[in-house]
């Protein structure tokens, strides 16, 4: 079977690398030092097992999954985070806190080989996802998939979001670029002092608009500083003319 | 509770010489109305006397209660009563003083109106006095309070934001000695001490404030140690201070959380190795440190409000100094620096 072990720290590579001698059966084919490196080696290896860090440089442990199709089982290792430790136990994941033992380790790993079901244990690992994003740190960017690059996309580059479909559309200066996830999900990881939820298919960042226009019966459109235009319902009207304080 | 202004050396003395010039008034004017010297003066001595008691009665009563509404009925009633009481007393005891003197009792008889008259404006004025004293007294304790508490809340928090440290510094340097007992025990116990160093030397600065810039860097040194153990070759640190500058004063822990920033950007946005470069300047009554890291504008996530490192220290700079300024970063494509100004107090 084989693993991949995606950590920053070197040393923390090296006591999973010496805790991992107990189980044989495990190889572990490769070492990365960072969300980049994993994502590349978890494509081309398809490992049945990572250990994955949370906080590392470029996009961290929680990004990376997002940008996997087929994400493998996954056993995280991390520092005290409270909040990844809540979303951990929601959906019943093995995490390991550092500093660990090799009882611990050994738990968290004879855990894995005995769940039959493995496909059970990725659909835990994309709840996971879907909850995690809140996080204090984590969102104040958006980490998207074109072909096979990564773009991140920084918080002042959001214009505004479109549903379609299983997706949701960000619109930046440079493009629209697509992310499997709801409306729900940004509603309650984007900041909502600088986003608002103006329809349902639509979110807007506040910042981004330059007027607002009467449009049909009962509803309005937002035109942005780019000359788009977003759709603005009635509930919508009423929270913007809220928050820019009609 | 206020204090009387009788508590008073210098009201004290005020009043005692109103209060002769007063009397000494009083006796001439009877003198004035064909009293002898003696009877006006025994009869202004006793009156005034009396009066002053009464004053320093209703002043000191003050002291303990003074009503909120209907004030002014209230303080009415009280130099009403106090003068007609007075009046009373007056008319008992002066001809029992002054002895079989008809002419004088007459005068006396004739006099009570009058009496009774500057008696209630003098009390009055005691009245009015003591209220503005006491009111005046109470809003300067209420704006001690104020201050007090303003000042407790503000070394509170100074205290809080000294103490940052960051649990997960502490948790990922614990795991690296776990690795290190395995492989490399002489190193895992080097870093065992390293960072019980570190940490010793962090409860000891929570308590002070100030420190030099000598020992701020001895401490930021044995922090970088750990992070470099940490972090392996990827991590390299240059710390340029100019000699002179050894000496100057700075908030203690300041620099590291600047420093812990720059590590953690430099070190999570870019995947190759990196420099922390630290480097302090001074002029006479200024101390100037920048902190740089290497950073990549194309992937960094913006860094407003990032993290509590630099808006912990812009408060700290705030609630020390009262200025906004002291705090400043620049960025341009390859570099992000941090500065910060620390001015010399004298």
């Amino acid at each position: 079977m084989k693993a991949i072990l995606i950590d920053d720290e070197p040393l923390a590579r090296s006591l999973v690398r010496e805790y991992l001698a107990a189980f044989p059966q495990i190889e572990i084919v490769q070492e990365c030092n960072d969300g980049f490196e994993g994502l590349k080696a978890v494509t081309q290896h398809q490992p049945d097992l990572i250990f994955l860090d949370v906080q590392m440089p470029k996009i961290n442990g929680f990004e990376m999954l997002e940008l996997l199709d087929q994400p493998p089982a996954v056993i995280f290792t991390t520092a005290f985070d409270e909040f990844a430790i809540k979303a951990f136990d929601a959906h019943a994941i093995d995490y390991l806190l550092k500093p660990f033992s090799q009882e611990r380790f050994n738990k968290a790993v004879e855990k894995w080989q005995q769940q039959k079901d493995q496909a059970e244990l990725i659909k835990n690992t994309q709840a996971l996802l879907q909850t995690t994003a809140a996080a204090p740190d984590r969102q104040d960017r958006i980490v998207v998939k074109i072909g096979t690059k990564i773009r991140i996309i920084p918080e002042p580059d959001i214009l505004y979001l479109e549903a379609d479909d299983d997706y949701i559309k960000v619109y930046t200066p440079d493009g629209a670029f697509l992310k499997s996830k709801t409306m729900g999900y940004f509603e309650n990881s984007l900041d909502p002092k600088k986003f608002i939820r103006v329809h349902r298919s639509y979110m807007l960042q506040i910042s981004q608009i330059t007027r607002i226009e009467p449009y049909e019966k009962d509803s309005h459109i937002a035109i942005l500083k780019n000359g788009a235009k977003v759709p603005v319902s009635r509930s919508g009207y009423a929270k913007l003319k809220q928050v820019l304080g009609l | 509770m206020a204090t009387s202004p009788f508590a008073l050396i210098k009201f004290r003395l005020y009043f005692v010489g109103a209060w002769v010039v007063w009397a000494l008034l009083h006796a001439a004017v009877l003198h004035w109305f064909k009293l002898s010297v003696e009877t006006a003066l025994l009869d202004s001595l006793v009156s005034n006397a009396l009066l002053a008691g009464a004053c320093w009665f209703i002043s000191s009563n003050l002291q303990y209660y003074q009503p909120d509404q209907a004030r002014l009925l209230y303080f009415g009633i009280w130099c009403l009563l106090l003068s007609g009481l007075w009046l009373l007393v007056l008319e008992y005891v002066l001809p029992l003083i002054i002895e079989n003197d008809p002419a004088y009792e007459i005068f006396l008889n004739n006099s009570l109106p009058v009496r009774f008259g500057i008696a209630f404006l003098t009390i009055g004025w005691m009245v009015m006095l003591s209220v503005l004293w006491y009111s005046q007294q109470d809003q300067k304790q209420s704006e001690q309070r104020q201050a007090d508490a303003e000042k407790l809340a503000r070394e509170a928090e100074l205290f809080k934001l000294r103490q940052q440290l960051q649990p997960h510094f502490l948790f990922n340097s614990l795991n690296s000695v776990n690795a290190l007992i395995g492989s490399r025990p002489q190193e895992a116990r080097r870093m065992v001490l390293q960072l019980s160093d570190f940490l010793r030397g962090t409860l000891k600065r929570e308590e002070h404030q100030w420190v030099t810039l000598t020992e701020e860097l001895e401490h930021l040194r044995l922090y970088l140690e750990i992070e470099k153990v940490r972090f392996g070759h990827r991590l390299a640190t240059e710390i340029i201070a100019d000699e002179e500058c050894g000496n100057m004063r700075l908030p203690s822990m300041l620099l590291q959380p600047l420093v812990e920033n720059a590590i953690k950007f430099g070190l999570y946005d870019t995947t190759d190795e990196v420099i922390i470069r630290l480097q302090a300047y001074c002029q006479p009554d200024l101390l100037e440190i920048s902190v740089q890291n290497p950073y990549d504008a194309h992937t960094a996530q913006p860094r407003q409000g990032t993290g509590f490192g630099l808006s912990g220290v812009q408060r700290r700079l705030y609630l020390l100094f009262a200025r906004t300024d002291l705090l400043q970063t620049f960025a341009d494509n390859t570099t992000y620096t941090t500065l910060v100004k620390i001015p010399q107090l004298p």
